[in-house]
């Protein structure tokens, strides 16, 4: 009797802890290279940032920030900002987190290839205290926030003295790793699948995060991800091509969740090789000719949003009035006035697995714009090859996409549109010719205006003027997908900038 | 025997310098590494800076000289993304390919043998004209498509068999990662075997029974009947054996369709083995790794190709290796 009753006991606690301890299997298209966060730049690598490490604030889902790391923070002047910092954090090494780890490691991000520009203009870190500093700025920065967000502090005491960020080749901090993050890796098979397990002293004990192992799967192909989703064999995958999303949306105890992100999509019309893409009606004429609309319903299935500007619609420089616009007769019209009626030859090029559906949309673009007599000569690369013939601005008409690094307006200004400076760096992925001194003053000034209307109302100008001048021609922003079981309540902790909180992630 | 092993090692040697050569010369066409390497905010400035400093602004002699130097000491260079020794990278995922691969053989074995002699002892035979009839559908279909159906099939649909990876392995001997000995990895291992196989099944089942056919005519076989031994001494000793002989050539050949097949098959099922990871290395422009992989694969088919030549030597003692020019 005593037996049964302790094994039915057993039982329970069996599915007491079951029910609070969960493992995630994850799959997702790519890993991330290194576990160095200074490494390089990219989704891969913020993921991981998020899930090993914590910043000193991070992005809500409403687009306004939460305290992580720091607790509060206050404009001193505009050139000083103070923060305060969380008490009783301990890195995954043991070592307890201070003012030090936060310095250390803005001067070692000051130091990275790939993180420098971002911060650049950061003066300095001053420690008033081990849990208070002040952040001093060579010039005022409106952004200063957004930067926070990339901040995540590493443990000095363990990374010091063996830190070199190595780009090609192995280094300590591309193997070892030791954050303040809610997960501690376990196993990494680089390429294949990374294994995690909840750190058992994670400060955040609001957090209703209940899974305590993440088991981290690579699968590059899109249909045997969704296929491992469908079998059951893992409970969170992303990405989903727009293709599968119906399938997806018809499973059974599979949930799909989308939110539009902030990658703009959109076409160069390179006027220092046409003079034909001179002539503002032609731009113009080509913007009306182009249906977004259509290209968003026919080949991305509805999972994105027409665009008719860069900034997307939580972007402060976000415009309302200006919505894609179809005029076949306009664009005629127009050309006709350019004396362009019996058109012209263009070459254009796209990369064909960077997008999503890349190709298709510069094939559908191809025959848009054959309706106002200008006939494309299109050729589609995989990215490795068509970013070199990028740089090297190889054809006519370029297809880009650009997500904000600082989720700002003006980030997409800076490279895209204003006049290319290799000393700034202004203008890298400017890939129109075009070059407005008077727009790039303004750019200049949104990036040190520290009151905020006047900001809003100065990038809202750019905007504008971009719009007017047909400068480039927006085509969509693209929708984030994701799909998880039933009980895995992934809604919540997804954002779109697409690295998923999982230290918050419950599993019914 | 000598002569010929030794005539084998150089033309080894040969091949793989052409190979090496070749990656070489493909290597810019695939792209920019250091454009792989780099998030998109990075300034052209410094990535010319990353560029000099791996020396890929040198002359495509001066990096060919160097790397071959490298090569000749052992070193087939640092992969990018793994940041490993290229070649310690490619024999970590040899085991995960090896045993796909074999396990295929084994499935093609046991099943093209059989159905190849039975279609051509039995030629009129129903079950005969079905075999025919779906090996020539096997031959048609590609085998991305084998393998998305099989997937659907058994894993989505059904949910028999995992959908992707290689499951649990084991270290045997400290060196090798097997997934024969688990469960789990066994169950794994089903659907990409299967759909690897298949890629070449058909192929050998039409080859056993085409040659059996010709066999069973021959004056020998005629003999053996008038002169009264029993069926199954002629069908499996007499004639099969001659029928392996040019089988035998063929497969030896098929390695390198197996290799090839082993890239599709590995990334339908995301199986980590050398196929994916040559894949994915195209697409990150990791170059050494590249190089690095041809020239195992190279290696694999000089290997592959000897061991056929002695296999055939040793069933079919009238050819002479050395004398034969191979």
């Amino acid at each position: 009797m005593k037996v049964v009753a302790r094994f039915i006991h057993l039982i329970g606690l069996f599915f007491c802890s079951a029910n609070f301890a969960a493992t995630l299997h994850m799959a997702t298209d790519a890993d991330p290279a290194s576990l160095d966060p200074h490494e390089h730049l990219s989704q891969g690598t913020l993921q991981l940032s998020h899930l090993t490490f914590d910043p000193l604030l991070r992005w809500t889902q409403e687009n306004t920030f939460e305290p992580r790391l720091a607790t509060s923070w206050k404009s001193i002047d505009p050139l000083t900002t103070r923060f305060d910092l969380r008490e009783d954090v301990y890195f995954h090494s043991g070592n307890p987190f201070s003012a030090d780890d936060v310095i250390y490691t803005m001067q070692r991000l000051k130091s990275s290839v790939e993180f420098r520009a971002l911060f650049d203009n950061i003066d300095r870190v001053e420690k008033l205290s081990d849990y208070r500093i002040d952040i001093i700025t060579h010039k005022p920065t409106p952004l200063l926030l957004n930067l926070m967000a990339y901040l995540f502090p590493m443990d000095k005491a363990f990374y010091q003295g063996r830190d070199d960020i190595v780009k090609f080749g192995n280094s300590f901090a591309s193997r070892n790793l030791s954050g303040t993050g809610p997960y501690i890796i376990t196993n990494r098979e680089p390429g294949t699948r990374i294994e995690f397990v909840r750190n058992a002293n994670y400060w955040d004990t609001i957090s209703k995060g209940n899974v305590d192992r993440i088991e981290f799967s690579t699968i590059k192909s899109d249909s045997t991800r969704l296929a491992a989703l469908l079998s059951g064999d893992v409970d969170f995958i992303f990405p989903i091509s727009p293709l599968d999303m119906p399938r997806v949306k018809r499973s059974p105890n599979i949930q799909l969740v989308t939110l539009p992100s902030t990658r703009i999509l959109l076409l160069q019309l390179n006027q220092n090789r046409r003079t034909e893409l001179k002539n503002t009606k032609v731009r113009q004429a080509i913007n009306l000719a182009v249906n977004q609309e259509i290209i968003v319903k026919k080949i991305l299935k509805g999972f994105g949003t027409a665009a008719a500007q860069l900034s997307a619609d939580d972007f402060l420089g976000h415009l309302d009035s200006i919505r894609p616009q179809f005029e076949l007769a306009k664009a005629r019209q127009l050309m006709q006035e350019a004396g362009y009626e019996k058109g012209f030859k263009v070459s254009m090029m796209a990369p064909n697995n960077r997008y999503i559906h890349d190709e298709k949309i510069a094939q559908a673009i191809t025959a848009m714009l054959a309706k106002i007599n200008i006939k494309v000569d299109l050729k589609t690369l995989p990215k490795a090859q068509y970013f070199q013939e990028y740089d090297k601005r190889s054809a006519d008409i370029m297809m880009l996409g650009w997500q904000s690094d600082t989720l700002d307006s003006n980030n997409l200004f800076e490279f895209i549109v204003a006049c290319p400076d290799p000393i700034t760096g202004y203008g890298v992925y400017n890939a129109n010719g075009y070059c407005n001194p008077r727009l790039d003053s303004r750019i200049k000034s949104a990036n040190r205006e520290l009151n905020p209307e006047k900001r809003i109302r100065l990038l809202q100008q750019i905007e504008s003027t971009i719009a007017q001048d047909a400068v480039v021609v927006p085509i969509a922003w693209e929708h984030l997908a994701w799909g998880a079981k039933e009980n895995v309540n992934i809604s919540s902790i997804v954002n779109s900038q697409g690295w998923p909180y999982l230290g918050d992630l419950v599993i019914d | 025997m000598l002569i010929f092993l030794l005539r084998r090692l150089f033309q080894a040697c040969v091949v793989l310098t052409v190979i090496s050569i070749l990656s070489f010369v493909i290597q810019d066409s695939l792209g920019d590494p250091v454009r792989q390497m780099v998030g998109q905010s990075i300034s052209p400035v410094e990535i010319e800076k990353i560029r000099e400093e791996q020396g890929l602004n040198d002359t495509k002699f001066e990096q060919y000289t160097r790397y071959a130097s490298n090569v000749l000491q052992g070193d087939f260079g640092h992969s990018y993304f793994y940041k490993e020794p290229a070649l310690d990278v490619i024999l970590k995922k040899l085991p995960a390919t090896f045993e796909l691969a074999f396990s295929a053989i084994v499935i093609i074995i046991l099943v093209s043998v059989p159905c190849g002699i039975y279609a051509a002892i039995r030629p009129k035979n129903i079950l005969a004209k079905f075999l025919m009839f779906s090996s020539t559908i096997g031959l048609s279909v590609p085998i991305f498509i084998v393998g998305i159906f099989l997937l659907y099939t058994f894993s989505i649909e059904l949910q028999w068999t995992p959908s992707f990876g290689r499951g649990d392995t084991v270290l045997v001997l400290g060196i090798w990662e097997t997934g024969f000995l688990t469960l789990d990895g066994l169950s794994h291992l089903i659907l990409p075997s299967l759909s690897l196989a298949i890629a070449l099944l058909p192929m050998f089942v039409r080859l056993i029974r085409s040659e059996m056919l010709e066999v069973l005519h021959s004056e020998y076989v005629k003999y053996a009947w008038a002169k009264g031994l029993s069926p199954a001494r002629i069908y499996f000793v007499h004639a099969l054996k001659n029928t392996m002989l040019p089988i035998i050539t063929i497969g030896g050949i098929q390695v390198g369709t197996l290799v090839a097949y082993t890239i599709l098959t590995e990334t339908i099922f995301q199986w980590p083995g050398m196929g994916s990871l040559f894949l994915d290395a195209v697409n990150r422009v990791d170059s050494p790794l590249i190089s690095a992989y041809l020239m195992v694969v190279g290696a694999i088919f000089v290997i592959s190709n000897t061991l056929v030549d002695l296999i055939y030597g040793y069933i079919n003692p009238t050819v002479r290796l050395a004398s034969h020019g191979l």
